[in-house]
This record gives C-alpha cells, sequence and structure tokens, in this order.
C-alpha cells in the first residue's frame, strides 16, 4: 500500500527539482524548515525523529537540499518528510509537511477491534513493519 | 553572414542586467582602488561573454569564481565582495546574491565532533550566495596537531568543488600569510579563479576619504585643521597596525571627543558655527605626533 | 435622500420627563457628537424608513428599541443612570444607490450585555426592533465588539492550528463530502458511502443538517456503523479520518448524550445545526473543548433571515456570533457552487473566521476593525455544488484554511465514490503544488487540472462529467461599494 499522509502523497513522488520548488515557496515565506525521519508511520505518531534543528536564516534551497541529501544517504528506508514552521502570530505552528522518502515496501497497517458492551467497538491500528522488527530495522 | 548571438551589444546586455548600476555604485562609493575596479570590470566581463559563449555551446564546464582578496585592513575588501555578490546575482551566476562573512571561529569548533555541523550551519546560510571568509590563513594551524581548522578546509574544498552552481567563496587577508597559506595548500589554491590584491590608500585618496566622513557627519575642518590632518595622516602611516579607513574613522572619532571637551568648557553659548567646526588643537592633541617628535629627537641627539 | 433634519435633544430633565410621547431623537437616543469608547459594543443596521419617517428618528428608534426605550416617556427612568443604558445613534448616511435606504451606526454601553452570552446580545440587538412599525424593513449589517467584551467567550474549542495539529494535515485545504442521498440510507449502507469516501481520499464525511435520529436510521445506528468505516478507512490510508456525527436533537439532554457515545466511540469530531439556537450551541462548545473534539456547525436555516439585502442579519454577523459563541467549522459560502453568495461578500464571511484582527474592508462588507483579542480561528467550510473542475478558482479565492465538501461532485462520480474522492484530493493537490511553484492557478488552473488528468483517470472522468458546470445567477446580497458584482 502506499501511506497517503502529507501535503502532497496522492501525486506521483516529488522529484528533487519539485522540492526545490517548495522549499524555495517556504523561504519566500519566511518559514523554518526541519527534516524528520521515521519508522513508525503510525497516524498518530506525531514527533518523528528530527534530522537536525529546523533551519533558521536560509536563502537559498540549496542549503536545505544539502541536508536532504545527507538524510537520504543515512537513512535510505525511513520514511523521511520536510516540515515547515510558521512563526507568525495567530498560526506559530507547522504549515505545509510532506514525505521526501519512503522505504520501497510498505506492508500497511492492521485493524484490531476490540469488543465492548452492547455492540461498541474499540479500534485501534497497527502497523505491520512496527510489528515485525524494532526500531532501525523495519524497512 | 554571422548572426548576432543577441540583438544588443555587450555593453547594452552589462546594463540590461543590473550588473552596470552595481559597477557605478562601487566607482563612487569607494575612492581610489583604481587597479581593483579596474579588475573587476574586467571580470564582469569575462562573465558576461562566458554566460554568450555557454548559451552558444562553446562553454563545456561552469567557470569557477573563487577569488582571493589580499591587502591591508580598512582597504574595502568586504565592501568590494559585497558589490561582487550583487554583481554575479545580476549576471546570473548565483541565485540569491546575498553575503555571508566569518572568520575561523565561526567555522572552526572546540573539540572533535564540533567543526563538521558548525561549517555546514555556515554553510548551508551562505548558499545561493557568496561566502566571504576573512583571514583564511588562521584555518591551518599545522603547529598543532589537535587543531581542527583542517577539517572545515577539507569541508571547504569539497564544497568549492562540488557545489560551484550553488556557492562562491571569496578568502580574504594579509598578502605574505594568504601567500603562505597557498603554498601549504595548493588545493585550495588550485580552486581559486580570480586573485586581486588592494593596494593601501594614497595620502590624497586618505583626505578624499576624510572629507567624505566628515561630510556624512556634518563636520568640517577650519582652515587650519586641514593641514593639521595632512600631518596626522602622513605620520599615522608609517606607524604600525594602520587600518587605512578604518584608522582614519578611529581618528575622526578622537577629534570628535577633543571637540567636545574644548566645546564644554565654553562659557557661553554655542553657535551652529562651532558645533561643527573641527579646529587645528583637536587633532594636534594627539599622541602621534608626540610619538614621532621623540623618535626625531632620538635621531638627532644619537 | 428623505428628510434628515437634525433633531433637537430635550436636556432639561423637567421637560423630558414629563408624561407623554416624545421624539427618539429627543429622549437622548440619537447623539450625533457622541464619541464611541474603546469599550463599547457597535452595531450597523442597514434601515428602510417607512415613508414620511425621519431617517435620524428611525435611527433613534432603533438605538432605543434595541436598548431602553418605550413608545412614552416613564418616569421609573429616574430610578437609574438613564444616560448610560441608553444605546446611542451616532451616525445616519445614505446607502449609495438605494434611495431610501440609509445606513446607521449605534453604540451600546458594555453594561447592557452580560458576559459570554451570545443569546442575550442576540435578544438585545435584534430582540425586538425588527418589528418596529415604522420601519419597512431592516437588516443588521455588522457588529464591532471590543476586547473586554471578546474576552469573555472562550471562542472555538479546537481552532484551525490545533485541527490541524491534531489531524496532522498542513498546507491544503481539507476535503469533505456530504453523505448522499441525504435521507433514507440504513445505518450499514450510510456507513458504507462513508467508508468509501474516505478510503478514497477524503479527509472527512457529513452528516447532513436533517440527519439526526429518524425512523429509517436511529443514531445509535448511524454513529457504530460510520465509526467503523472510519477506522477501517484510516487503517486502510495511515491517514487521520474523520466523519461529522449529528448530534442534533430535540432537547439539551439528549445532545449531550449523543455527544457522548462519539466520543466513547473515537469520533474526532461533531457537528450541530444552528437551528439548536444559540445556547445550546455555546454548550456544546464547551462541552467539546472538556472533551477535545472538533465543532462543526452547519447553518441551517441562515438564508431565512440572511440573503436579502434590505432585511434580516448579514451572516457575517452570524458568523461573528458564532466564533465568539465558539465552534471550529462553519459553513461560509463557496460563491462558485449552487448556493447564494458572491465572491467578494464570501470572502468577507471568510476573513471575519480567519482573521487575527480584521480591519475594515467596503467592498467585502466589513465595516468595522474587529480585534479578535487572541480568539482561536474558525475553519470555513466551502459546500453546495462544488466540483473537482473548479479546484483552481476554490484555492485562488480562499486560499487553504477551508474545507472544501464534494458531496454530490464524489458520490455521484461515474467510476464510483473511491474514484470521486481521489479525483477531488489529486485535483487539490496538483493545484497546491503548482500555486506554491509560482504558477497563476487562475489562468493555468484548467491547464494544471488536464495535466494531472493525464495519469489520473478519475480525474479525467470527473472533468469529463462536470467540467462544463457553473452556477451563474446574480448574487441578492452584493456589496454596495463595489461597481459590478459577478461571480468567477
Amino acid at each position: 500500500m502506499r501511506i497517503t499522509q502529507g501535503t502532497f502523497s496522492f501525486l506521483p513522488d516529488l522529484s528533487d527539482t519539485q522540492i526545490t520548488k517548495q522549499i524555495d515557496h517556504c523561504l519566500a515565506k519566511g518559514w523554518a524548515i526541519g527534516l524528520e525521519y521515521t519508522d513508525d508511520p503510525h497516524p498518530r505518531n506525531t514527533f518523528w525523529e528530527m534530522f537536525g534543528n529546523p533551519m533558521f536564516d536560509i536563502h537559498d534551497a540549496a542549503g536545505v537540499m544539502l541536508e536532504l541529501r545527507n538524510c537520504r544517504k543515512t537513512f535510505p528506508s525511513h520514511y523521511i518528510r520536510l516540515t515547515a514552521f510558521d512563526s507568525t502570530h495567530g498560526t506559530e505552528s507547522v504549515v505545509t509537511s510532506f514525505i521526501v522518502n519512503r522505504p520501497k515496501e510498505e506492508p500497511g497497517f492492521r485493524l484490531i477491534r476490540t469488543e465492548e458492551p452492547g455492540r461498541t467497538i474499540r479500534y485501534s491500528i497497527e502497523s505491520y513493519a512496527v510489528q515485525r522488527a524494532p526500531e532501525g530495522e523495519r524497512y | 553572414m554571422d548572426t548576432a548571438v543577441h540583438p544588443t551589444t555587450p555593453t547594452a546586455l552589462l546594463e540590461s542586467s543590473g550588473a552596470r548600476a552595481v559597477l557605478d555604485k562601487l566607482d563612487t562609493e569607494l575612492v581610489g582602488l583604481a587597479p581593483v575596479k579596474g579588475r573587476i570590470r574586467d571580470i564582469a566581463a569575462l562573465l558576461l561573454i562566458d554566460k554568450l559563449r555557454a548559451e552558444q555551446g562553446l562553454q563545456s564546464t561552469p567557470p569557477s569564481l573563487h577569488m582571493c582578496f589580499t591587502g591591508n585592513p580598512g582597504t574595502g575588501k568586504t565592501t568590494v565582495a559585497m558589490r561582487m555578490a550583487e554583481v554575479l546575482k545580476q549576471l546570473g551566476y548565483v541565485r540569491k546574491g546575498h553575503l555571508v562573512a566569518v572568520t575561523r571561529d565561526d567555522l572552526v569548533g572546540q573539540f572533535i565532533g564540533h567543526t563538521a555541523p558548525k561549517t555546514k550551519e555556515v554553510l548551508k546560510k551562505a548558499m545561493g550566495g557568496v561566502l566571504f571568509i576573512d583571514e583564511a590563513y588562521y584555518l591551518y594551524r599545522p603547529e598543532n596537531e589537535r587543531d581542527y581548522g583542517q577539517e572545515a578546509i577539507e569541508i571547504l574544498l569539497q564544497v568549492m568543488e562540488n557545489h560551484r552552481d550553488d556557492l562562491v567563496v571569496i578568502l580574504a587577508g594579509y598578502k605574505d600569510r594568504m601567500d603562505t597559506f597557498f603554498a601549504s595548500n595548493p588545493g585550495m589554491a588550485s580552486r581559486i579563479a580570480h586573485h586581486i590584491d588592494f593596494p593601501d590608500y594614497s595620502e590624497a585618496e586618505l583626505m578624499q576619504i576624510t572629507q567624505l566622513m566628515l561630510a556624512q557627519l556634518n563636520y568640517h575642518f577650519d582652515a587650519a585643521a586641514e593641514p593639521a590632518f595632512a600631518r596626522y595622516v602622513a605620520l599615522r602611516r608609517q606607524q604600525p597596525h594602520f587600518a587605512n579607513a578604518r584608522s582614519i574613522r578611529n581618528a575622526l572619532d578622537r577629534i570628535r571627543l577633543r571637540h567636545a571637551t574644548r566645546l564644554f568648557g565654553s562659557t557661553e553659548a554655542l553657535s551652529r558655527e562651532q558645533l561643527a567646526t573641527l579646529q587645528a588643537e583637536d587633532i594636534l592633541a594627539s599622541r602621534v605626533f608626540a610619538a614621532s617628535i621623540t623618535t626625531e629627537r632620538k635621531e638627532t641627539t644619537s | 435622500m428623505g428628510n434628515m433634519t437634525e433633531a433637537v435633544q430635550i436636556t432639561d430633565a423637567k421637560k423630558r420627563y414629563s408624561a407623554g410621547v416624545l421624539k427618539y431623537a429627543q429622549m437622548g437616543y440619537w447623539d450625533a457628537d457622541y464619541e464611541p469608547k474603546a469599550t463599547d459594543i457597535l452595531a450597523l443596521f442597514r434601515i428602510t424608513p417607512q415613508d414620511g419617517v425621519d431617517a435620524i428618528e428611525a435611527a433613534a428608534a432603533v438605538a432605543g428599541e434595541s436598548s431602553t426605550a418605550t413608545w412614552t416617556v416613564v418616569w421609573t427612568d429616574r430610578l437609574t443612570a438613564c444616560d448610560m443604558y441608553r444605546a446611542k445613534a451616532y451616525r445616519v448616511e445614505p446607502v449609495p444607490g438605494i434611495p431610501g435606504q440609509y445606513f446607521c451606526y449605534v453604540a451600546y454601553d458594555l453594561s447592557l450585555f452580560e458576559e459570554g452570552s451570545i443569546t442575550n446580545v442576540a435578544a438585545s440587538v435584534i430582540g425586538n426592533v425588527f418589528s418596529f412599525k415604522p420601519l419597512k424593513a431592516a437588516r443588521l449589517e455588522d457588529m464591532k465588539f471590543p476586547v473586554a467584551y471578546v474576552k469573555t467567550f472562550s471562542g472555538p474549542p479546537t481552532g484551525i492550528v490545533v485541527e490541524r495539529e491534531r489531524l496532522d494535515k498542513f498546507g491544503r485545504p481539507l476535503l469533505g463530502a456530504t453523505t448522499k442521498p441525504k435521507l433514507g440510507l440504513s445505518g450499514r449502507n450510510y456507513g458504507r458511502v462513508v467508508y468509501e469516501g474516505l478510503r478514497g481520499g477524503l479527509d472527512f464525511m457529513k452528516d447532513d443538517e436533517n440527519i439526526n435520529s429518524q425512523p429509517f436510521m436511529h443514531w445509535r445506528d448511524r454513529f457504530l456503523f460510520v465509526m467503523d468505516a472510519v477506522n477501517k478507512a484510516s487503517a486502510a490510508t495511515g491517514e487521520v479520518k474523520g466523519s461529522y456525527l449529528n448530534i442534533t436533537a430535540g432537547t439539551m439532554e439528549e445532545m449531550y448524550r449523543r455527544a457522548e457515545f462519539a466520543k466513547q466511540l473515537g469520533s474526532v469530531i461533531v457537528m450541530v445545526d444552528l437551528v439548536i439556537g444559540y445556547t445550546a450551541i455555546q454548550s456544546m462548545s464547551h462541552w467539546c473543548r472538556q472533551n477535545d473534539m472538533i465543532l462543526h456547525l452547519h447553518r441551517a436555516g441562515h438564508g431565512t433571515y440572511t440573503r436579502q439585502k434590505n432585511h434580516g442579519v448579514s451572516f457575517r454577523v452570524i458568523a461573528k456570533w458564532m466564533r465568539l459563541a465558539g465552534v471550529d467549522h462553519i459553513h461560509a459560502g463557496t460563491a462558485v457552487g449552487k448556493l447564494e453568495g458572491d465572491p467578494l461578500t464570501v470572502q468577507g464571511y471568510y476573513n471575519v473566521c480567519r482573521d487575527t484582527h480584521t480591519t475594515v474592508d467596503l467592498p467585502r462588507g466589513i465595516y468595522f476593525d474587529q480585534d479578535w483579542g487572541a480568539l482561536k480561528k474558525v475553519m470555513p467550510v466551502a459546500s453546495g455544488g462544488i466540483h473537482a473542475g473548479q479546484m483552481h478558482q476554490l484555492l485562488d479565492l480562499f486560499g487553504d484554511d477551508v474545507v472544501l465538501q464534494f458531496g454530490g461532485g464524489t458520490i455521484g462520480h461515474p467510476q464510483g465514490i473511491q474514484a470521486g474522492a481521489t479525483a477531488n484530493r489529486v485535483a487539490l493537490e496538483a493545484m497546491v503544488l503548482a500555486r506554491n511553484e509560482g504558477r497563476d492557478i487562475k489562468e493555468e488552473g484548467p491547464q494544471i487540472l488536464r495535466d494531472a488528468a493525464k495519469w489520473c483517470t478519475p480525474l479525467a472522468a470527473a472533468l469529463d462529467t462536470w467540467g462544463e458546470i457553473s452556477f451563474n445567477y446574480t448574487s441578492t446580497d452584493t456589496s454596495d461599494y463595489v461597481p459590478t458584482a459577478s461571480v468567477a
């Protein structure tokens, strides 16, 4: 399957040129850019590992692409996403976040149904990959 | 008949790219530096022609743009580097044209593993523009085997080679020390395409700079003060650690201090003329004159 | 222009309070020199006085009847600091281009209102005035609330920023669809539609406003089947998904029961209809904050009073009231879909929902500056007759912080509901990508969609089916300050 998290997941994987243009857009808006990676893609796993701190005061996409290539080289089979932060009052949060690297095989999630009183069911989602191996060895 | 590459002449292209305006700005804002300004114009011409050649498929590799500026402090190296960054942007050789100015301490760490991230941080911020490294030779300290400068040099060499589209590096410092640095680091030397030397200002040029600074600060010399200052400059130049324009600036600051102290003791209300005029005694009180008298006496008595 | 003669107030107490009938303008409800205080609540009315009624007198009457007046002088007024409680009409101007209609500005002292109660605001400002005989018609155009009053409300329980953080969805509008047909499906079949829409790529599905609990589907069965569909779609895609469970009911007690069940089943969001009333909405807002639930408001019934320019309440006032009362989503118009709304006026509604500080913008119908005092932002919802072929117009008009709902545009897709959802999601992401790259989506939008359709067959089918549909009728409610209103 293909996890469709992030802003552009329904489009074919972005090329480096397309990613550069998105980075230029973020820099033009004055947003800080951070790179994060994980091998636990649960939809509610909010905190992926940071690949260095978010980058402030960058003038050109080349600086970010340098780090992105480094991240891909270090974690080739992890999910990697690029996240941008807007510090404007009233927002002060993430403003875009898209996946820039995926493992080749994505086994997906299992839906677990636990029966409760009446017809109520308690649901939980479990990643097949996370189940089969410890962190770092999953993909 | 050879069809023209562009319908306009090269000078017109320089004008339309906006590079001409930057070069003109350089002419007006910096006094003297005739050889430097000439070199910059030559480089601009080369870059423009290289661009035209590249469009015709005559240029296979992108030109190396890294440079080295040598000369004493206060001779305008940082200002010229900023204008160079703008010219490179106007001609399309760098994307953003900003200048990041650093010294060794910004690039080198204090312990193992500290240097690489520090250098990379600086490089990331400089990408798309120009990295200006002042007194670059301090990166190389062969006498201390635990020095981490070498690591920074390695990273710089790699980036200067592989990221020519993304970054231009300008090294700066004293000529003799730069020469030593290049002799011990041939890799670095081979990556520098343009060497520009910044000569010291002549006394006439220094006086011109002085007048510009005074005008900006809304002061002027009276009739006696001007020749007094000319003598000051002649003496100061011989003394060690003369930093050209910067030394002029410092001298003017001290003169203003004495001017203020002199006026403070006034028993009457001060006129606008008094507030704006610097007099000879504000200048002659300098230790520079005393020091030279001592040396003169030494010479005569010995 | 009507006779706007300057009325003379009676300030001599003996004369003012002797029994009888006085003109409102003389009783203290009109004051041309009044400077509104920073803590005053201001209202702008658009009034059409009856023939022969003076505009200033009509304005004073509006001020009077929405504060302390009655049709005759009463001695008991003097037991109070009566001048403070009198609302003051301080400005009257003719509406440009519409003879017989006037804008009148009224200021109310802060003490006239109960803290944190929109119901009280409504009862005060629109409780009496609109039935007043000397007025042929009246419309509440806009209101301004001082920060002092804004701070007495807790506002949206979630807000745009926290909603996005909970859903982990940033940088693009959210996508939804209303389950169709609106009525008649059984719980199981209803859940099927929800699953297909979410699986195909939508972020939300939605109950419609009149689905509460009817003989063909009891609410508990709907909730059970819908939540199974939501979780199944979440596992299939790896995304956080939701469906607005409508908890509207006949009594508050029943609403709380339905909300609790939604929470128990793990829904991220519940929905209520405007017709439950302002008091109920505020109660549900507090419940939602205490239970980490997003609150969606359907503006059912608003069209009865928001649509005509000369009479009723402008939707921008309703939007302001709802932001204070505290909802997270509000239907605010599409401009290009099947329901009423001219583009500039609709953008005005969106600004009221999303601004940190709203500024005067007459072409968009905003008459006052409004400092929102760090109150959270409401996510506007565009729903009604829109389809993937309009994605560039929607993105250009409304930006990223909006929920785009394509009910018919998803479920009516020739290749099925999942295909319909995918078509919408692909169209949206492709358009956002292009816009970020700096392309002019207003001009190049149709080409961008066609380019994406080349590798996405559901989108190609959607464009073929609906590409030509548009809804172009003259809007009934356009700004007075734009020469010609037009739908893009």
